[in-house]
């Protein structure tokens, strides 16, 4: 069977001014597969998340990114220079709580930019695929728009676009629903959805149970930086090992 | 009456000396814009040590009076064998002087500019340099336009002590009218007159900048 493993995560762990805030993480994350991750504020989630793309930097353990080892060159255990890194990072892009458009570019702009100036694409064949992206998320009324004047579900639809754009293997998703009200928060899911039916490898850190039971093919579990539960949604929702997990789903009676 | 036609037979002296002023300005001022950016640049991407060094020269311009900056560069250069003319120690006087605050009015934006911009950014692969140059530039200089205007003012008046290392320019002229003819209150009037109209022309240019600025959505200091 060929190995289909996106992101390899083995022995993580990672501090904060001497707490530790990820302790020994592995996790495997296959094609096509969605992972959602849950856990309470300040578990780890989302700077385990950011480890994947080396926005954080861990202290201990290895990341693979198809088979590529993140943040460092395996042949001389070097920390890779930040071209390199820039070039691995091209590959796992990231859609942000607070969606971090680029408030100087147009929405057509913003999608383009990176193709424009990391991938160094023709910018009539850039402009294209941009298009194409902004339409898929249903923003392609709004090109010539500045961020200002998008709301915040908009905002984070055209987030998603431009990470969509540069086709990558892994789109990582930092609380993308957290910022919005409950009426935004339905319009971004509903887009995720459809990127998890067309077969996007996505690693989700969320808050929104309903999704990650829908949706994922993988629910983990973060309580104090450790990994206690990964398990399928079915068994996860309904019956999870762990008793911290049965205590935040509620599971069981008081 | 006289006086003003006095002033008018001597017109060319103040030509001179405007075209003098414009042209110092406009050169010191872009050289000075530059050096800012090439600091800020090395501010973000070099080692601790270059950034000493670099805040180092930042605030060590900010603590002296431009006048003595410019006699150290006049007077005090040659005592090490380097000799420039009042022109050339002018310009990079002023150059390096207002370098320094340039570098000092993007820095301050540039702290405040929100993380998240750039992390979104290093997520999608951008590499430094065009990080900072499609980035950081636009938003740190599109959103200092009031601060960096008000520094271009400050250029230009400061470019009036450069009379005293005798380069002929308008404050230059004006002195020299008066003390020939005697008439300081008219000739040191059109002095004013000749730096207002740069002015004017500076804060023109700067309400188009702002002007465009707003239209695309950048927020001002």
């Amino acid at each position: 069977m060929p190995d289909t493993t996106v992101i390899r995560i083995k022995n993580l762990s990672k501090q904060f001014n001497g707490v530790e805030v990820l302790r020994d993480i592995n996790l495997d994350i296959k094609k096509g597969e969605v992972v959602s991750i849950l856990g309470s504020s300040g578990s780890g989630k989302s700077t385990l998340l950011r480890c994947m793309n080396y926005l954080e930097q861990p202290e201990r353990g290895k990341i693979f990114v198809d088979n590529m080892r993140m943040g460092v060159n395996e042949s001389t255990n070097k920390p890779m220079t930040h071209n390199q890194l820039a070039k691995m990072r091209e590959k796992i892009c990231m859609v942000f709580q607070n969606f971090n458009l680029w408030p100087h570019l147009t929405v057509l702009q913003n999608v383009m930019e990176a193709l424009l100036h990391v991938k160094k694409m023709p910018k009539k064949q850039a402009k294209e695929i941009a298009a194409e992206q902004l339409e898929k998320v249903g923003m392609e009324d709004f090109l010539e728009q500045y961020p200002i004047t998008l709301s915040g579900g908009q905002k984070q639809r055209v987030a998603i676009a431009r990470s969509l754009a540069m086709s990558p293997d892994v789109l990582l998703f930092d609380e993308p629903t957290s910022a919005l009200d409950p009426e935004r928060v339905e319009e971004v899911l509903m887009v995720m959805k459809k990127l998890s039916q067309e077969g996007y490898t996505m690693v989700v850190v969320t808050h929104e149970m309903e999704f990650a039971r829908m949706v994922s093919d993988q629910v983990v579990f973060l309580e104090k930086g450790k990994l206690i539960e990964k398990s399928a949604p079915e068994k996860f929702f309904t019956n999870p090992d762990a008793i911290r997990v049965r205590q935040f789903l509620k599971l069981d009676p008081q | 009456m006289e006086d003003w036609i006095t002033i008018w037979e001597a017109r060319s002296i103040f030509i001179d000396g405007f075209a003098t002023t414009l042209g110092i300005f406009l050169y010191s001022s872009f050289i000075a814009f530059f050096i800012g950016l090439l600091l800020l640049y090395f501010l973000e991407n070099s080692n601790k040590n270059w950034q000493y060094l670099i805040m180092l020269f930042v605030n060590g311009m900010r603590t002296i009076p431009f006048l003595v900056f410019a006699y150290l560069l006049y007077y005090g250069l040659p005592e090490l064998g380097i000799r420039l003319d009042g022109y050339t120690a002018g310009l990079v006087g002023l150059a390096l002087y207002h370098g320094a605050y340039f570098c000092e009015i993007l820095l301050s934006r540039r702290r405040v500019m929100p993380n998240g911009l750039i992390e979104a950014a290093l997520a999608h692969g951008f590499k430094k340099k065009t990080l900072f140059v499609r980035m950081i530039l636009p938003n740190t200089v599109m959103n200092s336009l009031p601060l960096i205007g008000n520094q271009l003012i400050n250029c230009l008046k400061d470019s009036a002590f450069l009379s005293i290392l005798t380069v002929e320019e308008i404050t230059f002229a004006a002195n020299n009218i008066q003390s020939v003819h005697y008439i300081p209150i008219k000739a040191f009037a059109c002095a004013i007159v000749l730096y207002w109209a740069i002015t004017l022309a500076i804060e023109f240019v700067m309400n188009k900048l702002i002007k465009i600025g707003n239209q695309k959505g950048f927020n001002h200091a």
